[in-house]
């Protein structure tokens, strides 16, 4: 691997990322997936950079998993796209961010489809007003919340509580990355380091003192595919995507996953349950698996959070080889503690994998 | 009558070949080369398709008999073209001033970036390299071996790199790429009688006499494996080797293939030379970037410019023996308008 000839690329794709006063878009299923990582991305952003970071509670689902599954009509979702993009401008705000990765594909593509197409951009401004008496607006920069903590990597590293090393071997700790598709594979200019060797992740690991492991199948769908779940008859087609990645990736013993997408976290993290379940298969030491973390939630554990405050209770594969690993004091009979020490229960056992 | 004095634009094998056939014509010759010397393409290339033929042979060839009196000007590079009343008046950036009756344009092409094609890993895995690597080995007689310094036990050859290809820009056929896999297959295996080839192609366009033959023997004698289908990406294994995403079209499986060296049939595309010139003169430029002559058929050389001729690969992709056939036929034309 020729690291000047990935770096000469990343040099090519480097992207404008607004750098204040955003008006951030949540993702309609992130929060019951990995409930803590978009409270991290805000604690992050207003209590330790202190960006203006404004919320509407009227904004919706951008229609996105409906668009891609062919449920919603293009027309329909330009129109709530046009929608969001008005209650930006009512709330003063012109820089757009968003949680979802789907979500920033779609708004990328209403956007494009605006400028090559004036017409459609006219008739989205006529079905918002008719719809909803509302202005049209546009943002002056759309940036997924992955790029934004991309940009405050070394504000985030300056304030490190810990790093991604191993705490008894001082070696760096060696991480996987996995990139939403809709990030950059539709775009590849607006996805920092393109589509195909992004860097949007490889920056914060290795800004965080760690180090990204290649694997021939890096660029495999993880599994979530919306039509590989959302169609149930389809979900071992799912299963089987992941189970590719994580065969792939194994020999490389990576210390833990990264990813910037709500559905490849969740199908990376539960897929090693159901795959050690099912043939007992575990793809970490021993036997257990291999951490799957949202970048928000890395960033929180870098910060020195507590894993049980950002969420990681939740998550399927057990993060405490990872916590030990980088040293992270934490305490284990708060796990399953929820605010106020109230008891949040304890999921069963699995039979295969390591749980704690 | 004053002899007349053409300018040559370019000189690789079509500007050395026309520059020679208008001096012998009479003519004085003014042989303009951006690079260091003559011979452009040639100069990296160690054998000709289809019989292997050195190519330095074709060089030698063309070095044979150059006359004295035509004026060589390597690393020149035009800046400005005018013209007073019917000559024309060029400017180097060494600021040379050259005047001439005529300019015959044969600034011929580039090869397509293969970093471009950014999922097949040119320049980021060590183990893919492109076919005019691939001659330069052949060339300075380098061991064939990967980067880890083994014999590579599975080479495969990618057809189409850049050309007929949407997604890079570029609709066009570069035409000799094709065979030229086949001629390189073929070495290959004659130095690694062991090794397993491979070509993944769309179609292979065998146009030329003798091409045919070769790649029928590829298949027969040396057991090259032609596979119908378009490699979709490149992985680096753990290993240094390669695994190939293809799918075979003629089975229509995707297939999955451990490979220990790619090669990466890059296709032709203008050269800088071919679009700053083609500029400088406000020539007209088809499609696919390259000078488009006035009539292909029956005003091949001939340009909306008055005086300004093309010839060899700055009209399209060519092979040898077209650009060669292309440069004495431009110096015909060249001689009935500088004679009428």
């Amino acid at each position: 691997m020729k690291i000047e000839g990935k770096k000469r690329l990343w040099q090519q794709y480097q992207k404008e990322i607004a750098g204040d006063r955003y008006f951030y878009v949540r993702s309609c299923v992130r929060q019951n997936f990995f409930p803590g990582a978009e409270a991290v991305f805000l604690k992050i952003m207003q209590d330790e950079l202190g960006k203006d970071v404004y919320e509407n509670p009227a904004h919706t689902s951008c229609t996105g998993i409906g668009y891609h599954c062919d449920i919603v009509p293009f027309d329909t979702a330009m129109t709530v796209v046009a929608r969001q993009f008005s209650l930006m401008a009512e709330a003063g705000y012109e820089n757009f961010v968003t949680s979802c990765i789907t979500s920033f594909g779609l708004y990328s593509e209403v956007l494009e489809t605006w400028n090559h197409f004036p017409e459609k951009q006219e008739q989205a401004a006529r079905f918002l007003h008719e719809a909803t008496g509302r202005p049209f607006a546009r943002p002056s920069n759309v940036s997924h919340a992955s790029d934004i903590i991309y940009k405050y990597r070394h504000e985030i590293a300056a304030r490190a509580q810990y790093r991604l090393v191993n705490s008894l071997t001082g070696e760096p700790l060696k991480g996987v990355e996995h990139i939403g598709c809709h990030y950059a594979k539709m775009f590849p200019s607006k996805g920092v380091g393109g589509a195909e060797y992004p860097y949007v992740l490889v920056g914060m690991i290795e800004e965080w003192g760690g180090e990204v492991v290649d694997y021939p199948e890096r660029r495999h769908c993880c599994g979530f595919g919306f039509r590989h779940y959302a169609v149930r008859a389809n979900r071992g087609y799912s299963l089987s995507c992941s189970r590719k990645k994580f065969e792939s990736m194994q020999p490389y013993k990576p210390d833990f996953i990264l990813t910037n997408c709500p559905g490849c976290p969740m199908f990376l993290d539960r897929w090693q349950y159901v795959i050690s379940e099912m043939e007992g298969k575990t793809y970490g030491p021993g036997n257990e698996g291999i951490p799957v973390l949202t970048y928000e939630e890395l960033a929180g554990l870098v910060l020195g959070y507590d894993p049980w405050d950002i969420g990681l209770q939740v998550h399927q594969v057990s993060v405490e080889p990872l916590l030990k690993k980088m040293g992270i004091a934490y305490d284990p009979d708060g796990k399953y503690l929820g605010p106020g020490g109230k008891y949040l229960g304890r999921p069963e056992n699995p039979a295969n994998i390591y749980f704690v | 009558m004053m002899t007349k004095t053409v300018a040559v634009i370019g000189g690789g094998p079509a500007g050395m070949e026309a520059s020679k056939e208008l001096a012998f014509n009479g003519f004085q010759v003014v042989l303009l080369e951006s690079g260091a010397r003559l011979g452009g393409h040639m100069n990296q290339w160690d054998r000709l398709f289809p019989n292997k033929r050195p190519a330095g042979e074709i060089l030698e060839s063309l070095y044979r008999n150059f006359p004295g009196s035509i004026t060589v000007m390597t690393e020149t590079n035009i800046t400005s073209i005018g013209r007073n009343a019917d000559r024309f008046i060029l400017r180097t950036a060494g600021r040379d001033v050259i005047e001439a009756d005529a300019l015959l344009v044969c600034t011929g092409f580039r090869v397509f970036d293969a970093i471009l094609k950014e999922e097949y890993g040119y320049g980021i895995y060590d183990n893919v390299i492109t076919s005019v690597d691939l001659e330069q080995w052949f060339k300075e007689k380098r061991p064939v071996l990967t980067s880890h310094g083994r014999v590579p036990a599975t080479v495969g050859f990618i057809h189409c790199v850049g050309s007929r290809d949407e997604k890079s820009g570029n609709l066009h056929c570069s035409k000799v790429c094709c065979v030229t896999a086949v001629k390189q297959a073929v070495e290959l295996k004659e130095k690694l009688p062991e090794a397993r080839i491979f070509c993944f192609y769309m179609d292979l366009r065998m146009f030329g006499l003798g091409y045919e033959e070769l790649y029928k023997e590829s298949q027969e004698k040396y057991r090259i494996q032609f596979i119908r289908g378009r490699l979709s990406e490149a992985f680096e294994n753990m290993d240094g080797s390669l695994m190939a995403k293809v799918e075979d079209t003629l089975t229509a499986k995707p297939l999955r293939i451990n490979l220990d060296l790619l090669v990466l049939m890059v296709g032709f595309l203008p050269s800088d030379g071919t679009a700053a010139i083609g500029s400088l003169l406000g020539l007209t430029f088809n499609p696919n970037g390259f000078l488009q002559p006035r009539d292909g058929h029956l005003q091949p050389h001939d340009t909306e410019q008055q005086g300004v001729f093309l010839a060899g690969s700055c009209k399209g992709p060519k092979n040898l023996e077209e650009t060669l056939a292309d440069a004495r036929s431009a110096v015909l034309r060249i001689r009935q308008y500088l004679t009428n």
